[in-house]
């Protein structure tokens, strides 16, 4: 038999002045089970709730209902205050009667009369509350940080400053990302590589970072705390325990032609080759598209040349497994590629070029050594066009419809430095808009146009025609002085938008993470959570959540870390116990609830039933894991049979409180 | 065909392909033709019988049947394949222990049409020629075989077998039937002629569960009217209210998995159209979330299980049409 | 139609746990009133709301249902309230076919900053059930008020 306890707050008179509490705690005595129902002037207090620790244990209360504020105000207080006299916290309901009744009606009959409803449905509630313990899940104390670019590696350092091992899986032979192809950064202008690179340099040498380079991620199991993750090492047939780094076999590689994807193409590499000076790991690779003796078995000469012997033409894929608390996503984004984009003549001039092609044009690691010269014909350009959002803030298929957010300051910088390093050059600038929101940015953009003199012109470039003569016919229109112009150009510079790495979409379906039309991953509160995954335990770091500049990447990444920390400190992970359950005698095994749980907190196995007759039957059925669950319901719908079913909200809870409002 | 059927489940009993045969036998009338099993190859010489009034959809039984020891062959309707796939799907029938014959579908014979002319003591009834010829106690009557066409087999949607080991007779393609016309003339009704119409159809419901026990949609374990924990368990309709929250709650549980096989009509004692319950959801279903047909594929997501961020508002329901 | 002022219906809101029922706290926060008809069942996620609650409620002389959820987009579960807005369409639709007035059920979005959206909302949705009298077609004879 239940023995029931009501107890009515006053709120001082933010509740007692429109309803009358001591005729709600009168008519909810009655209420069936309610052994004792009393009032209150502040329930919250030390000595109301004092008030409720003694009945408990006075009357051996098996439920509490406190009619007072919002649950979401102090739910908790009476929920410790039950803990603490040894009743079960989820035996506490909550009925609100100054939010949802005393404040908002004016007439003290009819509120008081709601008063008493909402309290009959939260004793009928109660009646069938079941104690609830909120379960734990050991956690691993190890994180996987998926991408080794400046996001991937901030996280990684961060987390292991903390003391956790941290494995970086890069899918190139490198980590660095995109900023080690740039050249300087806005708007401090110091070099991109002189920062980065010692930062890489910390990663290999600190003693809880491993780095798996030219690695994907290949299978993901298991939940926070507890992934397991399968690495798919790509044969790189070079043995990273034994190569140097000492660059010989690149150096004698017959095989020169290769377009150096680390210059954008714009130059060549052998087919074993290390992407640039300051790579980590320096492990050459061989690329098997273009390695003579892997396509047909003739040449070897790396292998001869390699004093270490680390050369090794039948290396194959390799697979590890290993155990990770929690994953960190900083897969990153890439330029789209404006081939779609006829008008700009992309793929017919070869001095069109992308702004990251710019970087590796200007760099003095990149193809010209550092001097800007024309990819064509190697001459100095003396007027550059810069078009801005190209295939940003786009409503067509071509491009993408969100702002890319760096173009307008990376543009800003690019022409600030032809202007300083070249004065003899005109720049011009195309915009729809420049957005400079950040520190020092605005007067960053504005030191280029009234420092510098680069022309900015409000409006759209419409074509771009390649002339016989060399040049580029540039045609815009300059909206603010609603004029046409042709500038006579010998450069284009393209300010592509960015997207998310294409890797993202299948890590996310791996990941059971959430992302948007963009393939952006999403964060659990875009607001309050903006770092985390909903999926509990997968973190984002960087531009695979929204487009980044370098600073707030580093700030994401050290925000990622320390959510990752948050999770490794702990021993074990206590889980919310209003979760979803599955009966499995009614369970069919259908897979409607999987197919809807937003965190793939379900899963199916094959059961053995011992059947009516007395035989055996195998029957597949629904499990829940509860450290995954969070709780949404989503799957109780969904399942026709009724087998799954939700804590502290169950079917018969809510159809209780319908019944008890309704009657 | 129905000999060339026999001819072809003995042989695949004969040489271990299956070692038993889903098929229909004549119940306590000769025109009531039930599924049953067979073991041998003398009881399908028997009693095995796939006729013009065979209309039992199999596909509900062999959940439990391809549980079973060794594999069962089974002869599916064009429109059987559908519910066959869709339990598939669902994981409830195990594919591999089942050995589908895709045959012929209908137009078969509805014996309540024949009865409805006042024609009874029915002993055999016979198409001769798009003729019925039908042996009674009293004697031989005629009908035109159009006018006994089951209601099932009038909005017939596809002639095609979504799923077989192998087929006998002609393929056949998927069909534009007319079978959302009567959901159509509802809808363009008032609320309270539908109401109306609902109230007069479903008041004749006596609650025998027979819609439920024959839909190879229905294949809970254990059915949320029959378990006392669900809060809406019911033994017998003895108000208006249960009859509206028994089939509303049916119709949505099978939503969006519900083939139109029309077994619930088919069976009702009471002939209640149930299939238009499950008929609206499905022309919903098409008109707001694009065109889906449950059973016709084994790994499309259903559309209760799926969403758009841009699907439509539920105030399309209460901006359309008559009110 | 006639107003009959005499008429208190009884009105089952299903408010998240996370916008809706935050929504509705705002409006008391804020002092802005609506019908005490109305009576709030808390749910974590509007997609926990089982047809059969409303057709439960609809049973025990509940005159109108309406669902509140957080904007589609912002679900704190991310996707749940994409499964309500399907399921309960269909689900007003089928009702809707049956010959029940269209505008005893509402689905509305409110966050939990739209303290005056909840009350607005709940106020219209009052007037309009009003307007409707009370619900004879679905509701269960057996379980009316003595």
């Amino acid at each position: 038999m239940q023995r029931i306890g009501v107890f009515v707050c006053h709120c001082g008179t933010n509740i007692a002045a429109t309803v009358d509490v001591k005729a709600v705690a009168e008519a909810l005595s009655h209420e069936p089970g309610v052994v004792i129902s009393q009032d209150y002037q502040y329930m919250c207090s030390e000595s109301g709730q004092d008030l409720v620790k003694n009945a408990i244990k006075e009357h051996k209360l098996t439920g509490v209902v406190v009619c007072s504020c919002s649950p979401r105000m102090h739910e908790n207080t009476f929920r410790k205050a039950a803990a603490s006299v040894g009743l079960n916290p989820y035996l506490v309901e909550i009925a609100n009667i100054r939010e949802q009744c005393s404040w908002i009606h004016k007439d003290i009959a009819s509120a008081t009369d709601k008063a008493v409803i909402l309290g009959k449905a939260a004793v009928a509630k109660v009646h069938l509350n079941a104690p609830l313990t909120a379960g734990e899940s050991p956690v691993v104390k190890r994180a996987l940080v998926i991408g080794g670019g400046i996001a991937g590696i901030q996280t990684a350092l961060d987390i292991a400053e903390a003391g956790f091992d941290v494995d970086i899986v890069e899918k190139e032979p490198t980590i660095g990302g995109k900023m080690a192809q740039i050249d300087k950064t806005f708007p401090t202008l110091d070099c991109a590589a002189c920062i980065l690179t010692p930062k890489m340099v910390e990663a290999a040498q600190n003693e809880h970072i491993t780095i798996h380079s030219f690695s994907e991620v290949s299978d993901v199991k298991g939940f926070v705390g507890n992934f397991t993750v399968t690495i798919k090492k790509k044969a790189r047939y070079v043995d990273e325990t034994k190569c140097t780094g000492c660059g010989l076999c690149t150096e004698k590689c017959p095989m020169k032609k290769v377009p150096n994807e680390f210059n954008m193409g714009l130059d060549n590499r052998t087919a074993v080759y290390i992407p640039f000076a300051q790579a980590v790991p320096k492990v050459a690779t061989i690329d098997p598209n273009y390695c003579m003796m892997l396509k047909n078995g003739k040449c070897g000469i790396c292998s001869k040349v390699c004093s270490v012997g680390a050369i090794d033409y039948k290396q194959t894929d390799r697979f590890i497994e290993q155990k990770y608390g929690a994953i960190v996503v900083a897969t990153g984004f890439n330029p789209i590629k404006p081939d779609k984009y006829n008008e700009f003549a992309y793929s017919i001039c070869p001095d069109v070029v992308t702004s990251l092609e710019l970087e590796r044009l200007m760099n003095a690691a990149g193809p010209n050594g550092g001097t800007l010269l024309r990819p064509s014909d190697k001459t100095h350009p003396h007027t550059i066009v810069f078009v801005q959002c190209v295939g940003s803030r786009c409503d067509d298929e071509k491009g993408k419809p969100y702002c890319s957010k760096i173009c307008c300051m990376y543009t800003a910088k690019h022409a600030m430095l032809i202007r300083e390093k070249y004065p003899d050059t005109e720049v011009y600038v195309f915009y729809i808009d420049v957005r400079t929101p950040g520190k020092n940015f605005d007067e960053f953009y504005r030191r280029a146009v009234e420092q510098y003199g680069v022309h900015y012109i409000k409006g759209m470039v419409g074509k771009v025609m390649p002339r016989s003569d060399g040049k580029i016919d540039v045609q815009a229109s300059d909206l603010l002085s609603n004029e046409q112009l042709h500038i006579n150009a010998d450069m284009v510079v393209l300010a592509t938008a960015i997207e998310p790495d294409k890797t993202a979409r299948p890590l996310a379906t791996m990941l059971t993470t959430q992302m948007d039309t963009n393939d952006f991953f999403t964060e659990a509160h875009p607001k309050l959570r903006p770092v985390e995954s909903a999926t509990a335990g997968i973190i984002l770091s960087g531009a695979c959540q929204g487009p980044k500049d370098i600073p707030e990447t580093v700030a994401q990444a050290s925000a990622a870390a320390a959510k990752a920390i948050g999770l490794l400190v702990k021993n074990s992970i206590t889980c919310n116990p209003c979760v979803a359950h599955s009966d499995e005698l009614m369970c069919n095994g259908c897979s409607s609830c999987e197919k809807v749980c937003p965190y793939g907190a379900i899963t199916y196995q094959d059961k053995e039933f011992r059947m009516p007759d007395r035989t055996t039957a195998v029957r597949r059925v629904a499990s829940v894991n509860p450290a995954v669950c969070q709780g949404c319901g989503a799957c109780t719908v969904a399942c026709p049979s009724g087998a799954m079913d939700l804590n502290g909200f169950s079917n018969s809870q809510i159809m209780a409180e319908v019944d008890a409002i309704c009657k | 065909m129905q000999e060339a059927m026999i001819k072809r489940a003995k042989e695949l009993l004969a040489d271990g392909t299956v070692n038993r045969v889903m098929g229909w036998k004549k119940g306590e009338f000769a025109y009531d033709i039930t599924p049953a099993v067979f073991d041998t190859a003398e009881e399908l010489e028997q009693d095995f019988v796939c006729d013009d009034l065979t209309q039992a959809n199999v596909s509900k039984y062999l959940i439990k049947e391809s549980r079973k020891e060794g594999r069962i062959l089974a002869f599916l309707k064009p429109c059987d394949t559908y519910s066959f796939n869709q339990l598939i799907k669902e994981h409830r029938i195990i594919r591999e222990n089942v050995y589908v014959i895709g045959i012929p579908g209908g137009p078969k014979i509805d014996v309540e049409k024949i009865k409805a002319k006042g024609i009874t003591g029915i002993l055999s009834v016979k198409n001769e020629d798009y003729t019925l010829k039908i042996e009674t106690i009293y004697g031989t009557e005629t009908m035109p075989f159009y006018e006994a066409i089951s209601g099932k087999c009038e909005s017939c949607k596809s002639k095609k077998h979504v799923v077989y080991d192998e087929l006998m007779g002609e393929e056949g393609d998927v069909l534009d039937s007319n079978r959302f016309d009567m959901v159509e003339k509802l809808e363009n009704m008032t609320a309270q002629e539908r109401y109306d119409f609902w109230r007069g159809e479903l008041s004749k419901c006596i609650r025998c569960n027979a819609c439920r026990n024959v839909c190879p949609a229905c294949t809970c374990e254990s059915c949320v009217f029959d378990n006392p924990a669900s809060g809406i368990s019911q033994k017998a309709a003895a108000d208006s209210f249960e009859e509206n929250m028994f089939h509303i709650i049916r119709a949505f549980h099978v939503a969006g998995r519900c083939t139109d096989c029309g077994e619930c009509s088919r069976v009702c004692p009471q002939n209640i159209p149930l299939h238009l319950l499950n008929r609206k959801f499905i022309k919903d279903i098409n008109s707001l979330y694009g065109e889906y047909q449950a059973g016709a594929d084994t790994t499309s997501r259903a559309p209760l299980t799926d969403y758009k961020a841009d699907d439509c508002e539920p105030s399309v329901v209460h901006e359309r049409g008559a009110e | 139609m006639q107003v009959n002022n005499d008429f208190q219906p009884v009105i089952v809101a299903f408010c998240c746990n996370w916008c809706s029922y935050a929504g509705a706290d705002l409006s008391g926060t804020n002092r802005l009133n609506y019908p005490a008809n109305v009576k709030i069942i808390r749910v974590p996620c509007s997609c926990r709301v089982n047809p059969m609650f409303i057709l439960r409620a609809f049973q025990k002389g509940a005159d109108g249902v309406i669902i509140c959820g957080c904007h589609p987009g912002d679900c704190h579960y991310t996707s749940g309230n994409y499964y309500t807005r399907r399921r309960i369409t269909l689900l007003y639709s089928m009702l809707d076919f049956l010959g029940i007035e269209r505008n005893r059920t509402r689905l509305e979005w409110v966050s939990a900053a739209e303290g005056a959206k909840f009350a607005a909302v709940m106020n219209s949705f009052v007037d309009e059930v009003k307007k409707l009298g009370p619900n004879r077609r679905l509701e269960d004879l057996r379980c009316r008020k003595q």
